[in-house]
């Protein structure tokens, strides 16, 4: 049951509460009530008590002076008499004791018979006995022992400043009860009345309170290990702790799938680097014994015995080996080239380089370049990750390339896109890496390349790619102009 | 002023403008009748319709006046602020000086009554007065024959006294309430007109019900109407008259069927004899 409470989903919780909280609400209201009802009826009762004993004990002054016992009985019989009467305001017995505190006479005459000792017939008038004789005490009394089911009213019979007697008037303390059930049933029903009204509007209270957080927690729920891509969260606008509970949230979403691309870009690139360390490695074990082979040729041709079959042989081994040494080099990305600064004149040949590419296809080239003055950037590999990205744009495009060149005051953003086919979001990550199995005309390299030089610029390569449009965009950060 | 006496002023205020009004159109005087509770005085709507009838048959107003008891009655009959009364034959004969006898009611048939001892209906061992010694008792009134005077004479023949024979008695001032007295067992014995008692019994049987008869006292006078000496004999004869032919018409034929009696009768003053006796012998008891 604790678990199962503790389990219930917000929804079923708050209105619960709502009803729960009525509840109590109602029971101490009722409690105090009866508790006030309790004490008004006692304080109703003392008070007719008091005036119906004073008036009787006025009127038995006569019959009590002159003996007549039987006018006594008449008198406080009298109140009995009255039909139709308030049943909780009549006493359950009423005594008349003489200063001996001997019954003189009773509305139960059968019970009290005159002369007797109310105290041996019932122990409970035997302290009321004892108040009859002490004629000293000429005041009303209330005797109420919290062990008894019974109240007594004992008022004095006095004439002329002598006691004459006492009139003890009994009250049963159940004659309160019929009126404390009906007032418990009453208020029982109303709490009915009130909980029935309360339950819809509680019900309501509690689907808008605990609504934004229960798609809050749905949202959270869908988070595994890794966010999912199309992880759709309607959650609630406020600025209440809820509300801002959500934005954070959000917020926290958006870092962790900003920390995921981060994660997975790194994966790419340190590939790339483990790749690139690798085949500069090669490529430099490659070179010192292929540079000797060359020149050993070389120094053959110039100073061998110039057999014309031997040379015709050593030519073939020469082609081979230089087509060896052209794709090391290839590999070998060397950025430490010198070159000029780049100018728009250096990006405008690489249009006339593509042009006939591009118009051979049948391709469209537009062509936005905004560089108008000299860039502290070395043009040689400005130009290379130009042609790379303007061939590789011409050979999958469909009718048309566009480039842009623009620059800001930091950067220099070479952005080229086409309209041809998309590249598929598996690819992605082995798009930059050599002899790719994505280049289907080429060597391989020529992504890889541009990679290459990026990195070695302190730049970036953002690819986007969608059905329609892909865009290349290389950004390269300028050194500052001082 | 006692609650009897209130009552009875209430009841004589609630008569008097009618009586008024009657003696104001015949011009005659108002005839005062005392009543006693020698028999059911508690009826007001058939007193009140018994008096008109009176009224009616004597052609004059007439008054009925009701006191607390028997001795304000008597003192009122002396003092001739009464005309008549319906009284026991005890303070009759102790008063005979200046009351004379008008007529005598006929119970059962006979100008008789006996003097009934009650118990509780509950107290099945008490089956005489010697069992009630130390209890107590109930008086109607000390002027009364059945209802005191026949009891004081019972416990003189065996030589006891009231006040110490019994441990508490006490007068209620009407036979009825004797009943009533003995009823809720207020006292454990009473001494009650035997005409009121059986009278009760018809009108009332669930009272009576709650007592028992122990013991009956011999016959003796039926309570009488008196008048005063004074009243001058015209008016003597015309209300005795009227009372003696109250059984020859309808409407006294049914008064008297609810005071369950069958008439009135001249009288006889040897009727009152047997408690002309018996007081004489309480009185001088030693």
């Amino acid at each position: 049951m604790k678990h199962f409470m503790r389990d219930l989903s917000l929804r079923y919780k708050i209105p619960l509460r709502v009803l729960m909280l009525a509840s109590i609400t109602a029971i101490l209201v009722t409690a105090s009530i009866l508790f006030r009802v309790y004490d008004e009826t006692r304080n109703d009762l003392l008070h007719h008590a008091e005036s119906l004993g004073r008036v009787l004990a006025n009127t038995l002054v006569g019959p009590i002076a002159h003996d007549d016992v039987w006018r006594a009985y008449e008198i406080i019989n009298s109140p009995f008499q009255s039909g139709g009467q308030d049943q909780t305001q009549i006493a359950e017995t009423i005594l008349v004791l003489d200063t001996k505190g001997q019954v003189y006479a009773s509305t139960r005459p059968a019970q009290y018979p005159m002369l007797a000792d109310p105290g041996r017939i019932d122990p409970e008038y035997a302290a009321i006995s004892e108040m009859a004789t002490d004629r000293n005490d000429a005041k009303p009394a209330v005797i109420d022992r919290p062990d008894s089911g019974r109240l007594f009213v004992a008022i004095p019979i006095v004439s002329g400043g002598a006691r004459l007697g006492t009139l003890v008037m009994g009250y049963s303390k159940s004659l309160f009860l019929p009126r404390f059930v009906g007032i418990a049933q009453r208020a029982a029903l109303m709490t009915l009345l009130a909980l029935a009204v309360l339950l819809p509007i509680a019900w309501y209270w509690g689907n808008r309170m605990a609504g934004p957080l229960v798609r809050l927690a749905a949202c959270m729920d869908q988070i595994g290990p890794n966010v999912p891509e199309h992880l759709h969260c309607d959650l609630f606008e406020s600025h209440d702790e809820i509300g801002r509970a959500g934005a954070s949230f959000r917020r926290m979403l958006k870092e962790l799938k900003d920390k995921e691309r981060l994660e997975q870009e790194m994966m790419v690139s340190e590939r790339l680097a483990a790749v690139g360390r690798l085949s500069a490695g090669i490529a430099h074990e490659i070179n010192n014994p292929l540079g000797g082979m060359l020149n050993t040729i070389s120094t053959y041709k110039k100073h061998g015995p110039g057999d014309p079959r031997t040379l015709k042989t050593l030519a073939l081994l020469e082609r081979g080996l230089t087509q060896i040494k052209d794709t090391v080099a290839a590999l070998l990305v060397e950025a430490k080239v010198e070159s000029h600064p780049l100018s728009r004149r250096d990006i405008e040949d690489m249009r006339t380089l593509v042009a006939a590419e591009a118009a051979g296809k049948g391709v469209e080239l537009a062509w936005e370049n905004d560089i108008t003055t000299d860039l502290s950037l070395p043009s040689t590999l400005v130009r290379q990750i130009l042609i790379n990205l303007l061939l590789n744009a011409i050979r999958a495009a469909d009718k048309r390339v566009e480039c842009l060149i623009y620059r800001d005051s930091r950067s220099l953003t070479l952005a080229v896109k086409n309209d041809g086919a998309h590249i598929e979001d598996d690819d992605m990550p082995y798009l930059f890496e050599p002899f790719s199995r994505l280049s289907r005309n080429g060597h391989g390299l020529g992504l890889w390349v541009t990679y290459q030089i990026a990195r070695q610029l302190n730049g970036g390569i953002v690819v986007e790619s969608d059905p329609g449009e892909t865009r290349f965009a290389v950004t390269l950060p300028l050194q500052e102009e001082s | 002023m006692s609650r009897r006496n209130f009552c009875a002023t209430l009841a004589l205020c609630a008569l008097a403008p009618r009586a008024i009004a009657a003696a104001m159109s015949t011009g005659r005087p108002v005839l005062r009748i005392g009543l006693t509770p020698v028999f059911l005085d508690d009826e007001a709507i058939f007193l009140e319709s018994w008096r008109a009838y009176l009224a009616k048959k004597l052609r004059r107003p007439v008054i009925f006046v009701q006191r607390g008891s028997y001795r304000e009655i008597v003192e009122l009959l002396g003092k001739n602020q009464l005309d008549a009364a319906w009284l026991c034959g005890f303070p009759f004969v102790r008063h005979e000086q200046y009351l004379r006898l008008l007529a005598v009611p006929l119970f059962q048939g006979k100008p008789l009554y006996r003097s009934y001892l009650i118990v509780p209906a509950d107290d099945t061992r008490t089956t005489s007065l010697l069992d009630l010694r130390g209890k107590s008792f109930a008086y109607s009134d000390p002027d009364s024959n059945s209802g005191f005077l026949y009891t004081q004479f019972s416990l003189a023949q065996i030589g006891e006294r009231s006040d110490a024979f019994f441990s508490r008695t006490f007068y209620t001032w009407a036979h009825r309430k004797v009943v009533d007295a003995v009823a809720v067992k207020m006292a454990q014995g009473g001494a009650v007109d035997g005409y009121v008692w059986e009278t009760l019994r018809h009108s009332h049987p669930e009272l009576t019900a709650r007592t028992r008869v122990v013991e009956r006292s011999p016959e003796f006078g039926f309570p009488p109407f008196v008048a005063r000496k004074s009243l001058p004999e015209t008016d003597f004869a015309a209300l005795r008259q009227v009372l003696i032919a109250m059984r020859d018409d309808a409407e006294g034929h049914e008064f008297l069927l609810q005071l369950n009696l069958d008439g009135f009768v001249p009288g006889d003053r040897k009727l009152f004899d047997g408690i002309a006796r018996m007081a004489e012998k309480v009185e001088n008891q030693p």
